[in-house]
């Protein structure tokens, strides 16, 4: 009951916003909404399930976000002919040297000798890596540096990234993972905290792959472009069935088909999260969760788990980025910021009601409203608490222009009070049978 | 002449930014490290409160500086120091009260002070945007340089200048003295030792007649003032930006455990050991192997391992080979 009360108080203030402010706006909304809901539901099930404290979403969205780059985006055939076997080359290279060096140090005895050798090995296949690899992401970096100078893509349909997004996500997670969970829940924190920020760097810098800062624009879209419904003629007919302009339709009808899209994605996940849930892995999750030793006495293996539900939720994290990409039609590497990417999607998970999966849901369409809004509300705040002060005030320009600082304190606060005065969150998470 | 040449470069290039920036990162560890003593958590609000001290020290300096107060070679930033700490002090006093009280007095696990202090992150950030904007200030004032490039050319009649920025002196002086006053204050005094004893063993300490409040109150103020210095020295020395000093949150972490969790000598230690690493795997070896190799031969390259965008993964990389070899770092930490 509680549940359907909240989606309807939510989706009546979309309704408020479609009506007062534009439909337009209120769609954009809806759409990041889903989007956030999506990585809510990642984060729910490495924190909610398993008690998991992941603090590099942001890296593993941008991965899904590297993913609808390298699918969707034509093949730059120069570029390939230019440095594309040194590339490859180059990969090849570092697979083999981590192949090399993870194996010498699982089969060879002494330690200091095995460390030795294992050094070594890495740092001539870092050598041998890097004599490839330079020359040939130069090459490519000049070919064409204005339009391209990158490698391109796979020139497939850009919704087959969403899944690739979240192999790629799910990689990472296996391998900062692998060497943290088992280890102090801090350790964690921290090696997510720094796999999150080298992934942007790389997207950052690896302009052969992404193009860095330059930014690769315009990517194919899974859905319909305005000019061209605007020139189809069953389009001008459906609006002006509908009474509408259709310049003003398009723009709707295109954001609805990526609602449609997003939405569907989210019931499928929030469908297979609540079957695990409730499955016999959802309960020993729990069972984990809550105490770990008895636990690892009735034979549960508990690292194993926690990396298999570190991965799956990173993968879901990964599926989100993809789509966020895909929404904005670019891929801008310096707009991963950690307090967009991380922090909100943590706010939105707690406040929404660990462990519960609607209220991860929930907590995303809520938090993300109120992220919108709270802009344009807090510039009006400061204005009117300001308004006594007269308009050429230094003070007051200076309160007004931060007040988009506002925010980060808000969403601060909110967190901390969810954690304090209701740490069950608004969707408390239904444990005992029901 | 050429080794000479190489090591003046190397010093010039390496040598002094590490030792400064190592003292940085150590006083910035030295901080998390007593919180995880002490309080049991990791304080990812660390590199925030680190921007609130040096914000406030930034303000208290122009406020002297518009009076004309300074103090002659040296930069006028020393002398709002104190002030800044005082504020810090309040400040993380104050969060302490309203949020991890709480949590302590209900014996929360640990993950949610961690999530506390995130939170506790997004305040302190969002106040320092809000009170000096999120763009770079420079604050520095006073002589630019110990010795000067030039001079010592001329100095020694190497090819090759060693500069040292006063900033630089400053900050390996202040690290010494401050590092110098912390473990005096640990091993020699009545509330150091109080402390020492809580973070052993809380349960013995309590029954022992120690009263947490007060060592959970000294423990927050040190930490800020080790915040507060270890900030306006990377102010100082770069320049202020509230971003960058979020950033910092993962080498000063990695230097925390790479010493060990809990372990004051560890942290120093930790400190120097990644900012030697980052600078050094950072740095363009092309002129030092053009002094050292063979006659007049230098590599076509720049020989650099990994491109400065990177340093933090070099703080990343150190982190996870000492999680896999040595869970509990160098120095043996409290954390398991």
């Amino acid at each position: 009951m509680r549940n359907v009360i909240y989606f309807l108080i939510m989706a009546g203030l979309l309704v408020l916003v479609g009506e007062f402010q534009s439909w337009n706006l209120s769609l954009s909304i809806l759409n990041l909404c889903l989007i956030s809901a999506v990585m809510a539901l990642g984060v729910n099930i490495q924190w909610g399930y398993a008690g998991l404290f992941n603090v590099g979403i942001m890296g593993f969205a941008a991965l899904g976000g590297l993913a609808a780059t390298l699918v969707s985006v034509p093949p730059v055939y120069e570029a390939w002919s230019a440095g594309g076997t040194g590339v490859l080359l180059g990969t090849l290279a570092l697979i083999l040297t981590v192949l090399a060096a993870v194996f010498s140090y699982r089969r060879m005895q002494g330690r200091s000798f095995r460390m030795l050798v294992v050094v070594l090995i890495s740092i001539s296949g870092y050598a041998i890596m890097r004599s490839l690899f330079d020359p040939a992401a130069d090459a490519i970096e000049k070919v064409n540096p204005s339009s391209t100078g990158f490698l391109g893509g796979l020139g497939l349909p850009i919704l087959i990234a969403w899944p690739v997004g979240g192999v790629l996500a799910g990689a990472a997670a296996w391998v900062v993972g692998k060497i943290t969970l088992g280890l102090r829940a801090d350790y964690l924190a921290i090696a997510t905290l720094g796999i999150s920020e080298i992934i942007v760097a790389m997207l950052k810098n690896e302009d052969w792959m992404t193009r860095g800062v330059r930014n690769v624009v315009g990517l194919p879209r899974p859905v319909p472009y305005e000019i061209d419904l605007q020139q189809s003629d069953w389009f001008i007919q459906l609006s002006n069935r509908l009474h509408t302009d259709p310049v003003t339709f398009s723009s709707i009808f295109v954001k609805l088909c990526y609602a449609g899209l997003f939405a569907t994605v989210l019931l499928i996940v929030l469908y297979l999260s609540e079957k695990a849930l409730r499955s016999p892995w959802g309960r020993m999750m729990r069972a984990i969760r809550d105490n770990e030793v008895s636990a690892n006495a009735m034979g549960k293996h508990v690292t194993a788990r926690h990396l298999q539900v570190f991965v799956l939720g990173s993968a879901v994290v990964g599926i989100a980025g993809a789509m966020l990409t895909t929404l904005d039609g670019q891929l801008t590497p310096s707009s991963y910021q950690p307090l967009r990417f991380t922090f909100l999607i943590w706010v939105m998970v707690i406040v929404g009601g660990s462990g519960n999966n609607w209220g991860a849901v929930l907590g995303g369409f809520v938090i993300w409203f109120f992220w919108i809004q709270s802009e344009p509300m807090g510039i009006w705040l400061m204005d009117v608490a300001t308004s006594h002060m007269g308009s050429d005030n230094a003070l007051r320009e200076h309160l007004v222009d931060s007040a988009q600082h506002m925010r980060l304190m808000t969403m601060g606060v909110i967190l901390l009070l969810t954690l304090r005065f209701s740490p069950r969150g608004l969707l408390p998470e239904k444990t005992g049978r029901n | 002449m050429d080794l000479l040449n190489a090591l003046a470069l190397l010093s010039n290039y390496v040598l002094v930014p590490a030792l400064a920036y190592g003292s940085q990162l150590a006083l910035g560890a030295l901080g998390v490290t007593l919180i995880f003593g002490i309080l049991r958590f990791s304080n990812f609000a660390h590199g925030d409160t680190m921007a609130f001290g040096t914000m406030v020290t930034i303000l208290f300096t122009w406020w002297f500086q518009s009076m004309g107060l300074h103090l002659g070679p040296l930069p006028t930033a020393l002398l709002a120091l104190p002030f800044g700490i005082a504020f810090c002090a309040i400040f993380v006093l104050v969060s302490d009260r309203l949020v991890y009280r709480f949590f302590r007095t209900q014996r929360a696990d640990p993950v949610i002070y961690l999530i506390a202090s995130v939170g506790i992150m997004f305040i302190t950030n969002g106040l320092v945007r809000f009170i000096i904007g999120p763009d770079d200030q420079n604050f520095s004032d006073g002589e630019r340089f110990i010795i000067k490039a030039g001079d010592f050319k001329k100095l020694t009649g190497l090819s090759e200048g060693v500069s040292i920025k006063l900033t630089q002196g400053i900050t390996v002086i202040t690290m010494i003295v401050v590092i110098f006053l912390l473990f005096w204050f640990l091993n020699r005094t009545r509330a150091g030792k109080s402390m020492r004893a809580y973070s052993d063993n809380e349960d013995l300490a309590l029954l022992s007649g120690i009263n947490p409040d007060r060592v959970v109150a000294i423990t927050w103020i040190i930490a800020a003032a080790l915040a507060t210095i270890a900030g306006t020295l990377y102010g100082l020395d770069k320049s202020f930006k509230p971003f960058t000093y979020f950033q910092l949150l993962l080498p000063i972490f990695a230097a925390a455990i790479v010493g060990g969790l809990g372990n004051p000598l560890g942290a120093i230690a930790g400190g120097f050991v990644i900012a030697f690493s980052e600078i050094m795997v950072t740095y363009a070896y092309k002129r030092f192997i053009g002094y050292i190799g063979p006659n007049d031969w230098t590599p076509d390259g720049l020989v650099q391992l990994l491109s400065t965008d990177y340093k933090f993964a070099v703080s990343f990389v150190i982190l996870l080979l000492v999680l896999l070899v040595r869970p509990n770092g160098i120095f043996r930490g409290t954390g398991t």
